[in-house]
């Protein structure tokens, strides 16, 4: 069994909004999968249905080769989950939720727990309310860090850690990686998702629109390209030109956007023209994600 | 900007979101007070016609420590609200408390509050919003009840006199919640302060009304009041103002105590914990224990307290009759002595038994907030399955409600015995278990209720409650169908000592009970969470 979660034409509604609409999601065994997509396109609900807390109204979905609905128990010892909004019972202490959730999963790795508190610098003696958001959210991670399970559901988990905390955390998750355990990352930082996935998943309105390692989406965007030509183009010339898109000319200076595999044939086209500056600038993560966003 | 700047929008707020609940239990108060009125001059329309059920009144002290003194024994009028000044005193006070916590301590604690107060919001703002709106809600309901009596023709001072004791009443714990709002810091110690509270002023007068050394008990619990306004009889309708006075000064407490803490905390803050959970903490009943013990220990001081004094009360309680023909009467009948007392404590075990339902209705209730809060998501993504989440804090409830029925029968029995009653501490026991199946029956239909209705359990659970408490007093006086009175648990416990036990009701009952539970588990292993 090579993937820890499949799930397909997924479905799930909550009155008359469609939260998920067919959605589709592939996590390898080993990888740490990023899960992107706009606020309210529907990541939560998926994870809650990979958690049995919703029922999916279409659509299948497995977890470790099981059904997230109905092997709770079973499923649930080899899994782990942090949401995305950590709320703590206000009369148990930290080091108490972090092992209670712990002994829940059916129990947790004391040397592990201590050392993770270390590391994530946590005061475990707190109560419920005196925790920041920050604190809240890595009462959460030491829980689920600290059980010997093979998949981590991890939705926002790093929202409201400072600079140094999202460094322990990525050295903590590519610990994870290392031990050939399974992670699913929901997450609205780029840099972290860049910094940490084998591949990614961008869904929007509750669809998956591309799903792929890094290298391969961004193969499917497009490259910004900026040039001044010694003999200036005309619309009519390009037109015929494949991959070549937004074409902007003013005067001597072209802009425009390429599809990445057509770079060469549009350069060589362009060099016909008299090539006498050029930038061509592949493109950012950021501008990756908002493509896929917007679209 | 003043500290009241946005009390107006904020009092807006409030009252979009409960434009449904306020009027509801306005109508519901008042509604039942004037209906019961109505039903009870139908039968006693002149003072010669009363004259049986006024001694009967009388002649039972329970009923005395229940409802307190009538205003007026020859008044028509007067017999027409003396079921309901002391319950419904209780239920518009219940109505104060709860629209104040609602809109304060538990906004705080949802954060809510923080939101509003990063606006264009004055500190003191939503605890003044909160008041007034409180305020307006009981004003409302003792004009409407006013009116609704004179519209029935009973006297106008007497009805005023009515209406200022309810005000002065709940008006007085609108005030008290708003300093345990600022007390506690979470919105369930805020309601064990003021529910606490409650509680503690009606054994006061009930003690106070029963016992005639001590009646100045009944002038300084709040609920006092709304007898000794004496409506249809001395028509002290000054008592208002001791409500207003004690409204006054929570307000201005609450308000200094305010300005003295931080957004979030309260004044009886947190401490450090320990690091570790204990080995009890590891399933989710572990944790409904933990999370329920606080409160439950403060239930089982109450229902301490509560079998001290009703014990104490019942040798002395008989002594009140002292009319020579009826404790002949019941002689001859073959109680002696020891009957009358039977009959109290009967009654008193009864009537408490619908404090363990509340009891059990707010642990059951728990679920619900746990869910809310997003807990119940984190237990359930642990290796456990929804039996058991639906069955932790149901048990607690279960139990916990019949440990609370066995040690007031207990302290009861023990305290009758030590002041030479006879009642014997084995009757009293076996009477509070014979009440425990109704009990049961109401906590049933709350977990059940958060299974299938989970946005308007807590409304279905305490509805009920009330419900059942109200047919049961006034369904016989208002000519309900049988079917409906006998739709109350309550009316099925053995009434125990006075009558033997019998199996068949008990039977029912647990049936019921688990008939609910079951489809309670139904309902939860299919619904969402969250
Ligand atoms: N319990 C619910 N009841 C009604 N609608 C819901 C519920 N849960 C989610 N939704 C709706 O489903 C859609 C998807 O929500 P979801 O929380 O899955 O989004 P998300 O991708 O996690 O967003 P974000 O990035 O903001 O966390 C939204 O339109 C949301 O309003
Ligand atoms: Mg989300």
């Amino acid at each position: 069994m090579s993937d820890a979660i499949l799930v397909s034409g997924l479905r799930k509604t909550f009155g008359t909004t469609t939260a998920l609409d067919g959605l589709d999601l592939t996590v390898s065994t080993g990888e740490v999968h990023g899960f992107l997509g706009p606020n309210g396109s529907g990541k939560s609900t998926t994870i809650r249905i990979l958690l049995g807390l919703l029922r999916a109204d279409g659509g299948t979905a497995q977890v470790l080769g099981a059904d997230p609905w109905t092997d709770v128990e079973t499923l649930h010892r080899r899994l782990a989950y942090v949401p995305g909004d950590v709320t703590m019972w206000p009369n148990l202490t930290g080091g108490e939720v972090i092992d209670f959730l712990g002994r829940l999963r059916g129990g947790l790795d004391q040397a592990k727990r201590d050392a993770l508190l270390e590391r994530f610098d946590l005061d475990p003696t707190k109560k419920g309310r005196a925790y920041s958001k920050g604190n809240r959210q890595k009462v959460a991670l030491v829980a689920a860090l600290a059980s010997d399970v093979d998949l981590l559901l991890l939705d926002e988990p790093t929202a409201g850690l400072d600079p140094l905390m999202e460094r322990v955390f990525r050295d903590c998750i590519d610990e994870v990686r290392a031990d050939g355990r399974t992670v699913l990352l929901s997450s609205h930082i780029l840099s972290e998702v860049e910094a940490l996935c084998d591949r990614v998943s961008i869904i929007k309105d509750g669809r998956t629109v591309e799903s792929g390692s890094l290298t391969q989406l961004r193969h499917l965007t497009r490259t910004s390209l900026s040039a001044v030509l010694d003999r200036p183009a005309t619309a009519a010339d390009l037109s015929a030109l494949h991959g070549l898109h937004d074409v902007v000319i003013e005067g001597d200076r072209l802009t425009g956007s390429v599809d990445t595999e057509r770079i060469g044939p549009v350069l060589d086209a362009l060099g016909a023209h008299g090539i006498r500056a050029l930038t061509c600038q592949a493109p950012t993560l950021e501008e990756l994600f908002l493509r896929s966003y917007q679209s | 900007m003043s500290a009241y700047t946005g009390t107006t929008e904020l009092l807006r707020l409030a009252w979009r979101r409960d434009r449904v609940l306020v009027p509801l239990g306005i109508l519901a108060i008042a509604g039942m007070a004037v209906s019961s009125a109505k039903a009870t001059l139908a039968l006693y329309p002149t003072a010669e016609s009363m004259g049986g059920a006024i001694s009967e009144i009388f002649a039972s002290p329970a009923a005395v420590a229940l409802y307190g003194p009538i205003g007026n024994p020859t008044s028509p009028d007067s017999l027409a609200v003396v079921k309901m000044t002391m319950m419904g005193a209780v239920f518009l006070s219940l109505f104060g408390y709860a629209v104040v916590r609602r809109h304060t301590r538990s906004e705080e604690e949802a954060g809510r509050l923080e939101l509003l107060g990063s606006g264009v919001v004055g500190r003191r703002a939503p605890l003044a919003a909160a008041v007034v709106l409180a305020t307006g809600a009981v004003l409302i309901t003792c004009l409407l009840t006013a009116l609704g009596y004179i519209g029935l023709g009973m006297q106008s001072a007497g009805s005023v006199a009515f209406a200022s004791g309810w005000a002065a009443s709940a008006l007085a714990f609108v005030g008290i919640t708003a300093v345990a709002a600022q007390l506690s810091s979470t919105s369930r110690s805020c309601a064990g302060l003021a529910g606490g509270a409650i509680g503690a002023a009606f054994l006061l007068r009930s003690i106070g009304d029963s016992q005639a050394t001590l009646s100045w008990l009944s002038w300084i619990s709040p609920l006092g009041w709304s007898t000794q306004s004496a409506a249809y009889g001395a028509n002290r309708s000054w008592v208002a103002l001791l409500g207003v006075a004690v409204l006054v000064a929570g307000v201005i407490g609450s308000f200094a105590l305010l300005d003295r803490r931080d957004l979030g905390a309260g004044l009886l803050a947190g401490r450090r914990g320990s690091a570790h959970a204990p080995a009890s903490l590891s399933s989710p009943v572990g944790l409904a224990w933990r999370l329920g013990r606080p409160g439950f220990l403060g239930w089982l001081a109450g229902f301490v307290v509560g079998g001290l004094v009703v014990g104490g009360l019942a040798k002395s309680a008989t002594d009140l009759i002292k009319d020579p023909g009826i404790a002949d009467m019941l002689r001859k009948m073959g109680g002696g002595e020891g009957l009358l007392e039977d009959v109290y404590l009967t009654t008193e075990i009864g009537f408490i038994s619908v404090i363990a339902a509340a009891f059990g209705i707010v642990v059951a209730l728990r679920l619900r907030s746990e869910e809310v809060a997003g807990h119940t998501e984190q237990v359930l993504a642990g290796a456990t399955t929804r039996s058991r989440v639906l069955a932790s804090h149901t048990v607690i409830g279960l139990l916990g409600s019949a440990v609370l029925m066995l040690v007031l029968g207990g302290v009861i029995g023990v305290v009758d015995a030590a002041a030479g009653g006879s009642a014997g501490v084995g009757r009293l026991l076996a009477s509070a278990a014979a009440h425990v199946p109704a009990v049961w029956v109401c906590i049933a239909l709350a977990v059940c209720a958060y299974a299938w209705l989970p946005r308007i359990a807590a409304g279905v659970a305490w509805g009920a409650l009330a419900v059942f408490l109200t047919v049961g007093e006034f369904g016989g006086l208002l000519g309900l169908p049988g079917w409906l009175i006998d739709l109350a648990p309550f009316t099925h416990s053995p009434r125990m000592p006075v009558e033997p036990f019998s199996l068949p009701p008990v039977v029912g009952l647990l049936a019921v009970a688990a008939a609910l539970l079951a489809a309670a588990y139904a309902g939860f292993r299919r619904r969402d969470i969250g």
